[in-house]
C-alpha cells in the first residue's frame, strides 16, 4: 500500500510474526509494517475481522500488535528499535500468550 | 530524552500536547519564568499539523509546503525557551485538583500543576461507510502522517474521498511527492454553497482564499474529481473496489476524510463542560475569553477548543499562557493579550465559510442499516437505532445495551456518530443526549506502569500489615 520516497537509511531489522523486515530509524512500528507490505495488524476480538492501521495518530487503536511480548501496543506510536519482535494479534487474547 | 525520573513532582504549568498551541503556550510561559513542562505522546513535537517537524525525511521543502515548515520555528522557539519537553509521554489522567497522570517509557508519575493547558488538538471526524474497517481503507490524515513522519507515499491505485481542506492539501502533497491519485470523490453536499456564500466576503479577505484556490487548481489539473452522495468500500479480506453513485472503481487504498473535530477525551474526563456546535457538528468545550474552562485552572487551547487551524492554534496557546502568567506571576511584564486576540481573530476569519462549505451530509455521518459505527465492538447503526426504539435514551445507557464506545479507542471513533444517531432517532439535539461519559485512564496503561508510581513510606505503611 505504501512505498518509501527514499530507501536510504533503511538499516534496522525487526521481525513480524518471525519474518524479518527492514526499517528506518524514525519509523513507527506501523509505518515499518506498511512499508514492508504487511497489511494486517490484528483480527478483531469480536468477529476476527482483519484490521490494519486506520488513523496512524493514536486514536483508532486498530494497529494494536504485540511488541516484545507486551500485547495491544499501539504500533503507530511505538518507534522501531533494532531487533524488535512484533506479533500480529489474532482475535481474543488467549490465556498463556 | 526526558524520562519520568527527571520530572519534578510539581510544576507551575503543565501543557498537554506539543502541537502549535502547546508549543506556543509552553514557550511563552517558560520565558515568563513559569516552571513549565510539556507532554506529548508522539516521539517528537509538532502535533499532527507539524508532524515530524524536527525529524521528517522529506527534505524537498516544496512537497509539504511552506505552511508546514513554519512549524520548525515554533519547535525551535519552544526548545530554546527552557520548557521541559517530554515526548513519548502519555497523559492518561487529568482531574479538577490539577493532578496529571503521565507515563513515559513504562514509568508513571502523577504531577501536581498550578495551571494546566490542554492542547490535545483534533482528530478526523468519523466516516462510517460500508467497509470502512477493511484493510486498505485509511484516513487522509493517516496518509499525511506517513508522508510527514516517515516519508511514505501510497503505491498502487489510490482513491481519495470526502471533503475538507486537508483532503485537497494531502492530494497536492502526494502529487508533488510523485505519487499517483486515481480519483477524488467529492462528497461535500452541493446545497452547502447556499449557506457558505453568506460568509464568502469574510473568506475572500482571509489567507485561505488564494491558498485554497491555488491548491484546488493544482490538484484538479492532475486528478479527476467526481461528485458523489454515496460511498462504500468493497472487499472481503481487504479493499478491492470503491463504490459510489452506481459506479465502481478498483482500488488498493481508499483515503477518507470529512473534516476534523476536537479531540475531547482528556478534557471531558477532566470534567470540563462541553456543548454541541450545530454548524460544526461536534462537541466543543465551553471557554471564557482566556480559554479557561469550567474547571478552574484548566484552559483548552488549539483545535481542541474548536477547529480553527494551526496558526490560530498557536495564538490560542499564547492567550492561555498569558492568562497563566498573569495568575501565577502578576509581576512579570507580558505581551498585550489584546494584540494576540486581534491576531487570532484574523486567523479565524473565513472559518465559517469553510465550516459550511465542507459540512458533511447526513448520509455519510449517520449511515443506514448495518454499517458499523463502533469499530472496536463492531456495533452497527441499525443496532443503535433499534436500541433507541427499545427506550435507550443516551450514549451511556447505550454502552450497557450494545457495548459501543467500550473498546480500546474509548469512543474516539464512534462518539459523535452514536450521539447523533440517538439524537436523530429521538428527535432532539445532540446537546440533550450528550456524549459518552469519559473517565481516566483516557489512554490504556498497564498495571505494571501504574505500579511504578513512587510511593512514600507513609503510603506503604498504610497498606502493609
Amino acid at each position: 500500500m505504501f512505498r518509501r520516497l527514499d530507501d536510504s537509511g533503511v538499516t534496522l531489522s525487526l521481525t513480524v510474526d518471525g519474518k524479518p523486515i527492514r526499517a528506518r530509524s524514525g519509523d513507527s512500528v506501523a509505518a515499518a509494517m506498511l512499508a514492508a507490505g504487511i497489511e494486517r495488524c490484528r483480527a478483531t476480538p469480536v468477529s476476527e475481522a482483519p484490521r490494519a492501521p486506520y488513523c496512524l495518530m493514536g486514536v483508532c487503536f486498530d494497529c494494536l500488535v504485540t511488541i516484545d511480548g507486551v500485547g495491544s501496543r499501539q504500533a503507530c506510536l511505538v518507534p522501531v528499535r533494532d531487533g524488535m519482535a512484533v506479533e500480529t494479534q489474532l482475535g481474543k487474547r488467549q490465556a498463556g500468550r | 530524552m526526558t524520562q519520568a525520573s527527571d520530572l519534578a513532582s510539581s510544576y507551575d504549568l503543565v501543557v498537554i500536547g506539543g502541537g502549535p498551541a502547546g508549543l506556543a503556550a509552553a514557550s511563552l510561559a517558560a520565558r515568563a519564568g513559569l516552571a513549565t513542562v510539556l507532554f506529548d505522546e508522539n516521539p517528537g513535537v509538532g502535533g499532527q499539523i507539524y508532524r515530524g517537524i524536527t525529524s521528517t525525511p522529506v527534505t524537498n521543502r516544496a512537497v509539504l509546503g511552506e505552511d508546514y515548515w513554519a512549524g520548525a520555528e515554533l519547535a525551535a522557539d519552544a526548545k530554546a525557551s527552557g520548557v521541559v519537553i517530554a515526548t513519548g509521554a502519555t497523559v492518561w489522567s487529568l482531574d479538577p485538583s490539577l493532578q496529571v497522570g503521565v507515563t513515559i517509557g513504562g514509568r508513571t508519575r502523577v504531577i501536581q500543576a498550578k495551571r494546566v493547558i490542554a492542547a490535545t488538538g483534533a482528530l478526523e471526524r468519523p466516516f462510517p461507510i460500508p467497509g470502512w474497517t477493511l484493510p486498505g481503507v485509511m484516513t487522509v490524515g493517516a496518509a499525511q502522517t506517513a508522508l510527514k513522519a516517515q516519508g511514505l507515499v501510497p503505491k498502487g491505485r489510490t482513491v481519495m474521498a470526502g471533503a475538507g481542506p486537508l483532503l485537497w492539501l494531502l492530494a497536492a502533497q502526494l502529487l508533488r511527492a510523485g505519487a499517483r491519485v486515481e480519483a477524488i470523490l467529492d462528497t461535500a453536499p452541493r446545497v452547502n454553497w447556499l449557506r457558505a456564500l453568506l460568509h464568502a466576503p469574510d473568506f475572500a479577505f482571509s489567507p485561505y482564499w488564494s491558498k485554497g484556490l491555488a491548491l484546488l487548481r493544482e490538484v484538479k489539473a492532475k486528478v479527476p474529481v467526481i461528485r458523489t452522495a454515496t460511498l462504500a468500500a468493497l472487499g472481503d479480506d481487504r479493499l478491492r473496489e470503491v463504490a459510489f453513485d452506481g459506479r465502481r472503481l478498483p482500488a488498493d487504498l481508499l483515503l477518507l476524510h470529512q473534516g476534523v473535530v476536537p479531540n475531547v477525551n482528556l478534557a471531558m474526563a477532566a470534567g470540563i463542560e462541553h456543548r454541541w456546535n450545530e454548524r460544526r457538528l461536534c462537541f466543543e468545550p465551553v471557554l471564557d475569553e482566556d480559554l479557561g474552562s469550567s474547571v478552574p485552572g484548566i484552559a483548552v487551547a488549539g483545535d481542541g477548543a474548536g477547529i480553527a487551524g494551526g496558526t490560530a492554534a498557536a495564538e490560542r496557546g499564547r492567550i492561555a499562557a498569558l492568562a497563566a502568567v498573569r495568575a501565577l506571576k502578576p509581576e512579570v511584564a507580558v505581551p498585550d493579550t489584546q494584540a494576540v486576540r486581534q491576531k487570532l481573530r484574523r486567523e479565524e476569519r473565513g472559518r465559517a465559510f469553510l465550516d459550511w462549505l465542507y459540512r458533511p451530509g447526513e448520509q455519510l455521518r449517520l449511515p443506514a442499516g448495518d454499517v458499523i459505527v463502533c469499530r472496536c465492538e463492531e456495533v452497527t447503526a441499525g443496532q443503535v437505532r433499534a436500541a433507541v426504539d427499545l427506550g435507550c435514551e443516551g450514549p451511556n445507557q447505550m454502552k450497557a445495551f450494545l457495548r459501543c464506545g467500550m473498546g480500546p479507542c474509548q469512543g474516539r471513533l464512534c462518539g459523535l456518530t452514536v450521539s447523533e444517531l440517538i439524537a436523530q432517532r429521538r428527535g432532539v439535539s445532540p446537546d440533550v443526549v450528550g456524549h459518552y461519559r469519559l473517565r481516566p485512564p483516557v489512554k490504556p496503561i498497564t498495571l505494571g506502569e501504574l505500579a511504578s508510581l513512587p510511593i512514600s513510606e507513609a503510603e506503604r505503611r498504610a497498606v502493609e500489615r
